[in-house]
């Protein structure tokens, strides 16, 4: 019956959305007050009704009800609780409702706090937002429809992937896919801007903390997944350029060269054409991504099962939204005028600048994701392309956007003089390149590549330093302020975490009895004891290490190797020691003869700065939008109050 | 002026096209780069008689197909039906590799479904598969006159590959 | 005096005891540490065939132990990383490596990002110096200049 409720929601949300995506949108063309005014209404019916859905297929969960097919493919009784409600997004179906549900979130959000936008923006930007929400509903409705009944209802669930069994995997996908969705607002505020012809810094001040918010969330989502991967999969990596990864990767580029761009068609009425494209651009990259994981079209561990019916679905509503889009931008964007002059030495253009190499980065990731599938859709052959590729490519590319980050920050708007420019940053210049040669050597080596990781790092770092010294001067900054210097600084704090981990970690695979230790950056590892344990859905053999340095016994650390009931795969769950300057991580590997067991072990310095530095960039981006302006509802409407009382 | 806002746009057409055309791909399927080349010489011995072996060179002027299998491969089940009848039309020989397996698992299995090959030969560690770039299986192998591998399928021989593919090209190497 | 060194003997053995109960160094799972290395160098750079998207070094199927097996005995038998990497691709094609080969057809892939970026460089300057050029060279038609010239006499 809930089941039913759920599937019945959803198609009056499509109701719903279809209104919300057309009247309002003709109303706004037309300056048809009531039809304008609809907006509002269906936008938050959309967000209910999907709410409900939503719900549905959660209690579904909750209450094991196997009759629904997707229940029973994902969930079953023996699974803790708290996984038989993330197991709501464990497969296509529920994952894709989840998507659903975040974009009428995000449309509801902006219905909410839009009171002192010109109505006839809202309407269009809700519309926007409503002929998307339709597009995927329709999708769900015909062909992934959660709610589909099984008969002869099974007894037992199938049971969710004992992969997603983990807290990480609660998190990682519904953060995530707020970032990954949010982008349709930026996407939303520049067709609205486009169709009405408006593009002037109010359009770009709306959609700024919205953008910024859902880059934030992305920058979260992706890094949660980085962070799972390397404490669950066993084997001590974090980025395995994987399409699917690359597939959430490629937004994050092009939205952080957007909330650039946005800044300065804010500020200073630039690049109004270039911020447009980078709108839609990031929300058809998240499309795109969507495609990519759902269509089989690329082979990864991450993608869903599915058919070819979807993915030529997804593949029309991609080409439906994003062509109509670039068709508007071309016939619109010709007639914007950008204000503001300034010179080829300016803030202005060495932002400009970034922003290139960041779209370049992008398109170089997309590039290498898509490039097997253009060779064999060419007949040219069949190859692959991996990490060597990616990592060879990458880093020459992200190095230019190092060097200006740091750089642009402390130039002038309008017209600077590159002698002076590089003045102002000397004292970053000389401790980078004192960093540089140092750095490496304390760590144990000197390398080209690490030294480069470490100039970058306390040169961007550094930039920050001189630019909050100098700017606590005139006063204690508000916190909008903070939001620039903890995301630049937490790109810094990455840096060093990627060139530590990449150059100096230690990785020994060993035999180990009990009583056996292993010695592993400075850190003994003693193999005490191993017992058999029960979990609520498997069994496992948990080891007993002890962790010692010099001597001392640090603390115990306890790696499993489980055995789901409901699958053949072990699973390896690893016994890692958190510090702020290094991980020690253990991993069981197979048994072997008696009672001794396979053993990998590694040393991973300063690991945890990759994650604790994207924690950073993305509180920066939360900082950012406490920023006073944003504020102006109540502000705003007083100052109407009394301005029209003056005028009065 | 106008003509710059279009790129995107096209830029964007010819993605479509890339990804329409994906569509129908198989992107876990690794084509053979032996095709064309001549088969890897092998020296094994066969399942039956582990004293009599066999090589690719004995069967130098004939036409004929290797089919990798295993009693252990749920796939072969499958397609062993479509094997024995192309036996019974006697229109090729087929050799077996019994690839990775166990020689008695490997009896029972050919007892219980039938024999439709000339006779099998034991690759036991897998080894001789590596050089002919086996990865899964049941894969099979069109080998001409002079050795030389003119066509290999990947997956369960079906009557319908048979029909369109494998059949036609041994009729135009038999006439050779 | 044969007390004290009876002593001082037992007291040096129950050290050594002690000291031996530091446990017993573990021996790598390796046979060959130094061929396991540039095995995991080779391997690292290539696919599994069977997997979803794994490296051959990582992946736990059948085939990647065979094929790492493979492997150590080409090393062992001198082979260097070109002949390995020659090898595989002899008998599983360019799929399996994960570092594309730099062909004609690959060439878009390795050059692109690098072409990419100087053109977007040069693109970008280009346009700024044209921005520059039309601002400078707005000039006023006749009729608007004596409106100006007008206007400003008037102001006077």
């Amino acid at each position: 019956m809930i089941a039913e409720i759920g599937h019945f929601a959803l198609i009056l949300a499509l109701c719903a959305s279809f209104i919300q995506g057309v009247i309002p949108l003709i109303g706004a063309q037309r300056g048809r007050s009531d039809w304008i005014a609809l907006a509002r209404p269906t936008c938050q019916t959309s967000f209910v009704l999907v709410g409900i859905s939503f719900a549905a297929l959660t209690w579904c969960f909750y209450v094991n009800d196997f009759s629904v097919a997707y229940v029973a493919g994902h969930s079953n009784t023996q699974l803790p609780i708290m996984y038989r409600l993330s197991a709501v997004w464990g497969g296509h179906e529920g994952s894709l409702l989840l998507w659903v549900f975040m974009l009428v979130s995000w449309a509801f959000s902006v219905a909410q706090l839009s009171k002192t936008l010109d109505s006839a923006m809202v309407a269009r930007v809700l519309a926007v937002l409503g002929l998307i929400t339709f597009g995927l509903l329709l999708f769900v409705l015909f062909t992934s429809n959660p709610f589909n009944r099984l008969f002869p209802v099974p007894a037992e669930g199938r049971d969710l992937n004992p992969l997603l069994q983990d807290p990480g995997l609660i998190f990682h996908p519904p953060m995530l896919y707020m970032g990954y969705v949010g982008l349709s607002v930026a996407f939303a505020f520049a067709i609205a801007a486009l169709i009405a012809g408006q593009l002037d810094a109010a359009w770009a001040r709306w959609s700024r903390p919205w953008t910024t918010v859902a880059w934030a969330f992305l920058t979260f989502g992706i890094a949660l997944g980085s962070w799972w991967a390397y404490y669950e999969l066993g084997w001590g990596g974090w980025w395995f350029w994987d399409p699917v990864e690359n597939a959430s990767f490629v937004p994050w580029l092009i939205a952080t060269a957007l909330i650039h761009s946005l800044a300065m068609t804010e500020k200073r009425g630039s690049f109004k054409s270039w911020t447009v494209l980078l709108a839609i651009a990031g929300f058809s990259m998240s499309l795109l991504g969507t495609f990519l994981v759902r269509s089989g079209v690329l082979t990864s561990v991450h993608a869903f099962a599915t058919d070819p019916t979807r993915g030529i679905f997804i593949l029309l509503l991609f080409s439906i939204v994003v062509g109509t889009s670039l068709t508007l931008f071309a016939w619109r964007a010709s007639q914007v005028k950008s204000i503001g002059h300034f010179e080829i030495v300016s803030r202005e253009s060495f932002i400009l600048m970034g922003n290139v190499f960041l779209v370049v980065a992008a398109g170089s990731v997309l590039l290498g994701t898509l490039y097997p599938l253009l060779i064999d859709a060419l007949s040219l052959g069949k190859i692959s392309v991996g990490p060597p590729y990616f990592n060879a490519v990458f880093v020459p590319l992200m190095t230019p956007v190092a060097l200006l980050m740091a750089f642009t920050p402390l130039m002038r708007w309008k017209q600077d003089r590159l002698p002076e420019a590089v003045l102002r940053i000397k004292w970053a210049g000389v401790t980078a390149g004192l960093a540089a040669v140092i750095m490496p050597l304390l760590m144990g080596q000197w390398t080209p590549l690490v030294a480069l990781g470490c100039f970058l790092a306390v040169w961007v770092g550094g930039s920050v330093v001189i630019q909050v010294a100098g700017r606590l001067r005139s006063g204690f900054p508000p916190i909008s302020y903070w939001g620039m210097q903890f995301a630049h600084f937490g790109i810094a704090v990455f840096m060093i975490g990627v060139t530590m981990v990449g150059g100096f970690q230690e990785e020994k695979d060993v035999r180990m009895d009990i009583g056996d230790s292993v010695t592993v950056g400075g850190h003994q590892l003693v193999f005490k004891n191993l017992a058999s344990v029960r979990g609520p859905n498997y069994m496992a053999a948990r080891g007993t290490f002890e962790m010692r340095r010099e001597g001392r016994v640090l603390r115990e650390l306890y790696p499993e190797k489980r055995n789901y009931f409901s699958s053949s795969m072990p699973m390896t769950e690893a016994g890692i020691d958190i510090g702020l300057t290094r991980d020690i991580y253990v991993s069981l590997g197979e048994p072997l003869e008696g009672s001794a067991w396979a053993v990998r072990v590694y040393y991973k310095p300063f690991v945890d700065w990759i994650w604790g530095g994207c924690v950073l960039m993305g509180l920066g981006g939360f900082f950012a939008i406490a920023d006073r302006r944003y504020r102006t509802a109540k502000v705003k409407r007083h100052s109407l109050v009394l301005g029209s009382k003056a005028a009065a | 002026m106008r003509a710059k806002f279009l790129i995107p746009l096209g830029i964007f057409m010819v993605l479509v096209g890339f990804l329409a055309a994906g569509l129908r791909l198989k992107p876990s399927e690794v084509p053979s780069p032996l095709v064309g080349k001549p088969a890897p010489a092998f020296t094994l011995p066969t399942l039956s008689d582990p004293n009599k072996s066999f090589s690719p060179a004995d069967f130098r002027g004939r036409v004929w197909l290797l089919n990798v299998w295993a009693s252990w491969c749920v796939a072969c089940k499958e397609e062993h039906p479509v094997l024995m009848d192309l036996a019974r039309q006697n229109k090729v020989t087929i050799v077996g590799l019994d690839y990775k397996d166990q020689r008695d698992a490997a009896l029972t299995f050919l007892q219980r479904g039938g024999d439709p090959y000339r006779f099998s030969v034991v690759d036991e560690s897998g080894r001789v598969g590596i050089d002919y770039g086996v990865y899964g299986v049941p894969e099979t192998f069109l080998i001409d006159r002079e050795g030389v591998i003119r066509y290999k399928h990947i997956g369960p021989v079906t009557p319908k590959v048979l029909e369109e593919k494998i059949l036609p090209l041994v009729a135009a190497l038999g006439q050779q | 005096m044969r007390q004290v060194c009876l002593l001082l003997i037992g007291v040096a053995l129950a050290s050594v005891g002690f000291a031996q109960t530091g446990a017993r160094e573990a021996l790598p799972l390796a046979q060959d540490p130094i061929v396991e290395k540039r095995l995991n160098e080779i391997a690292e750079e290539m696919r599994c065939l069977v997997c979803q998207n794994e490296s051959l070094a990582g992946s736990r199927s059948e085939l990647a132990l065979d094929l790492r097996r493979e492997i150590r005995t080409l090393i062992r038998e001198g082979k260097s990383n070109q002949q390995i990497r020659d090898f595989m691709v002899a008998r599983y094609g360019d799929f399996v490596l994960y570092r594309p080969p730099v062909k004609s057809t690959t060439l878009f892939l390795w050059i692109g990002p690098f072409v990419l970026m100087a053109g977007g460089f040069l693109a970008l300057i280009v346009a700024l110096q044209r921005r520059k050029r039309n601002r400078l060279t707005t000039v006023l038609s006749t009729a608007d200049m004596k409106r100006a010239e007008t206007l400003l006499k008037g102001e006077k």
